[in-house]
């Protein structure tokens, strides 16, 4: 009884009148809680914080089973790659895997004996390496341009310009492509009044990978400056202020202060951009299929689509799924680690 | 102070470190033409698409396909567009599961990343790996797609919001947001007896209107640019969202959407001037949106990396 009424100064609360006293300490005695730190050196026992922590529990519920359904369940129906798959023996898609006969690593020695499949592993670590050349140092460099720029309202405004393609669909960013370098494109137009012969990028096989390339860049360079603008920001001034009074120039600043400054930021992206090796970006491939022919546009998340989805061969296409995931995750581990190694903190911490 | 005077100290720079050099002739001309350029990169396309999709059909026939310099703007495209039929169906489509989807996923994704965000609870740490061990795999095109179709969901608009409802990226930088709010303020509610839930609504989402805006605009863009999951799982074209009908428009060179062929044919229309209007109408929700949060977007990029 004495937990709360008679200690308690005048005036700091109006008196609940209407509340029958007993009531309300009995439950402001139940509602003390137990403070969550105790439950961290594990005084409490598990009964007592799942009593106080309920509520936590069941607000991160959704998202887990969300999660579970669509990224854990599926993982299990993964095995389809190791049988001859067949949606139609029984009525529903996954009833159908129990019935379905076992094949064991077929699947996979077929993957091995496919060219169709190496083309599209050749394809995808080939725009992988190209991306990895001509975009990564695009937004490094914008960022220092940007961040050269002292004033506020300019740099508003190129940013918020430079920002606005990430927000477009791929479906637009190829449209737009298309009516810039199609074959009835402006730039083809133009060609033909000067009299010019036709011009149409968007089906020349041999270029796709630049076009595509450009088209990343476009969507996406201006967006990858927000992070190496953040490094840059971070750096104190009187480093540049003791640079300038050693006799250091601009250029020199920049090569011995900013350069380093960013370095961590760039080995991060770096290693972390190797990790996601294996996907070159989906849409974008998918979209311009038809228009430059699947030679030179298979990557292996299109090649997974064509064959499952489009061919309905499920357990093969899953085989080639399982495969890249595999070496997905195992590129994504090994890079982290990496990163950890470079003293970074990676996608999670140890 | 005149108006004038005002509006030119606004827009002269701030004062310039003693220990800087003052920018050449050349190189202030060299960097003002670079952001000039890539300034254009992006807005010149932009511009021709909504220019070609406002000009009436005799001047794109004259200029012979895209319009770069404006004559005689006209509505007509927009009005023949949204005037019923199939793209405006779409747009409401694409409105509809935008709208919903950003509202279930912000509710399950804030509640989630409050849940994780005190430290000490029970099985906080499990639930956070079982979360985040999905961000290294994906389990597959082909057994999702199996999933989706034996949950009954094919030709449902559920299969466009359900399957990629979460993004656990989302989630981390919420809660790496709401763990940054000082805890004196939630421990003060508790003590005045305020549960999970309350402390949640009255205190930590009224401090998170920055991040709750850029998580929001992330979602929002994601289901008004999506067109593969209902390329997959849609098969009635009536349900089709906007980008799937831009892509059939553009992509497969159908003439004009169903509806406006005959106008087409008899040539009050121009088919590229209605494929151009689509293009429009498909890119003015995020071209407004977007700006109207980016100051906050470095923040909500950041508060991103993942503290254990």
């Amino acid at each position: 009884m004495s937990l709360t009424a008679g200690s308690r100064p005048e005036g700091t609360r109006p008196p609940a009148a209407v509340e029958e006293p007993t009531a309300a300490v009995a439950t402001a005695v139940v509602k003390e809680r137990v403070p969550r730190k105790a439950g961290k050196a594990g005084k409490v026992p598990w009964r007592i914080r799942l009593r106080r922590d309920r509520a936590l529990i069941l607000m991160t519920l959704p998202v887990i089973v969300l999660l579970l359904l669509f990224n854990y369940i599926p993982l299990l129906g993964n095995v389809v790659a190791f049988q001859d798959y067949d949606p139609y023996v029984s009525s529903n898609g996954v009833t159908a895997i129990f019935h379905s006969p076992w094949v064991g690593v077929e699947q996979f020695s077929r993957m091995v004996d496919d060219p169709l499949f190496w083309s599209a592993a050749k394809n995808t670590l080939l725009l992988f390496s190209l991306q990895l050349v001509l975009f990564f140092p695009i937004p490094i460099a914008l960022a220092l341009l940007i961040n050269s720029v002292i004033r506020p309202r300019v740099r508003a405004v190129a940013q918020a310009i430079m920002y606005l393609p990430h927000f477009f669909s791929w479906v637009l960013v190829v449209t737009v492509f298309q009516q810039v370098f199609g074959g009835a494109g402006i730039i083809a137009q133009t060609l033909e009044d000067h009299g010019w012969s036709g011009f149409d990028l968007m089906t020349d096989a041999d270029l796709f990978k630049y076009l595509v390339t450009a088209q990343a860049v476009w969507k996406d360079a201006g967006w990858g400056i927000i992070v190496f603008l953040a490094a840059l920001a971070a750096v104190s001034t009187d480093l540049y202020e003791a640079a300038a009074m050693d006799g250091a120039g601009r250029w020199r600043r920049m090569w011995h202060v900013t350069l380093p400054a960013l370095r961590p930021v760039i080995a991060l992206l770096l290693v972390l951009r190797v990790g996601d090796a294996l996907s070159v970006g989906f849409e974008q491939f998918l979209l311009q299929r038809d228009a430059v022919g699947v030679g030179a546009s298979e990557v292996l998340d299109t090649y997974v689509w064509n064959m499952g989805i489009q061919n309905g061969d499920f357990s093969y296409a899953a085989a080639v799924g399982l495969v890249k995931g595999v070496i997905g995750v195992c590129l994504v581990l090994g890079a982290n680690k990496f990163a950890h190694l470079l003293g970074e903190q990676g996608v999670y911490q140890k | 102070m005149s108006l004038n005077t005002q509006l030119v100290r606004s827009l002269k720079a701030p004062a310039r470190p003693a220990w800087e050099e003052p920018p050449g002739r050349t190189g202030l001309t060299a960097k003002g033409g670079l952001l000039v350029l890539c300034c254009l990169g992006v807005l010149g396309p932009l511009w021709i698409v909504i220019v070609t999709s406002l000009s009436p059909k005799p001047v794109i026939d004259r200029v012979g396909g895209l319009v770069v310099i404006p004559q005689g703007i006209t509505f007509v495209n927009y009005t023949e567009l949204l005037s019923g039929g199939q793209v405006s169906r779409a747009i409401m489509v694409s409105l509809g599961v935008t709208l919903f989807g950003t509202l279930f996923s912000m509710t399950v994704s804030v509640l989630a990343a409050y849940g994780l965000s005190r430290p000490g609870s029970l099985g906080h740490r499990f639930l956070l790996m079982t979360m985040m061990a999905t961000m290294f795999f994906g389990a597959g095109l082909i057994p999702t797609y199996l999933l989706v179709q034996s949950l009954g969901l094919t030709d449902t608009y559920l299969s466009l919001i359900l399957p990629s409802a979460v993004s656990v990226f989302n989630i981390l930088v919420l809660r790496a947001f709401f763990m940054g709010i000082s805890p004196e303020l939630t421990e003060s509610a508790r003590i005045d007896g305020a549960s999970d839930l309350r402390i949640l609504l009255t205190i930590i989402m009224p401090l998170s209107r920055a991040v709750l805006a850029v998580i929001s605009l992330f979602y929002a863009v994601g289901y008004w640019s999506a067109w593969f999951n209902a390329s997959i799982y849609l098969t009635d074209q009536q349900m089709m969202p906007l980008q799937n009908v831009l892509i059939q428009l553009v992509q497969k060179n159908t003439e004009a959407p169903t509806g406006l062929q005959q106008a087409v044919r008899t040539g009050q229309l121009s088919a590229l001037g209605l494929q151009m209007a689509v293009m429009v109408l498909a890119l003015i929700p995020v071209a407004i949106a977007s700006p109207l949060v980016q100051r906050h977007f470095k923040k909500g990029m950041l508060t991103g990396a993942v503290k254990g």
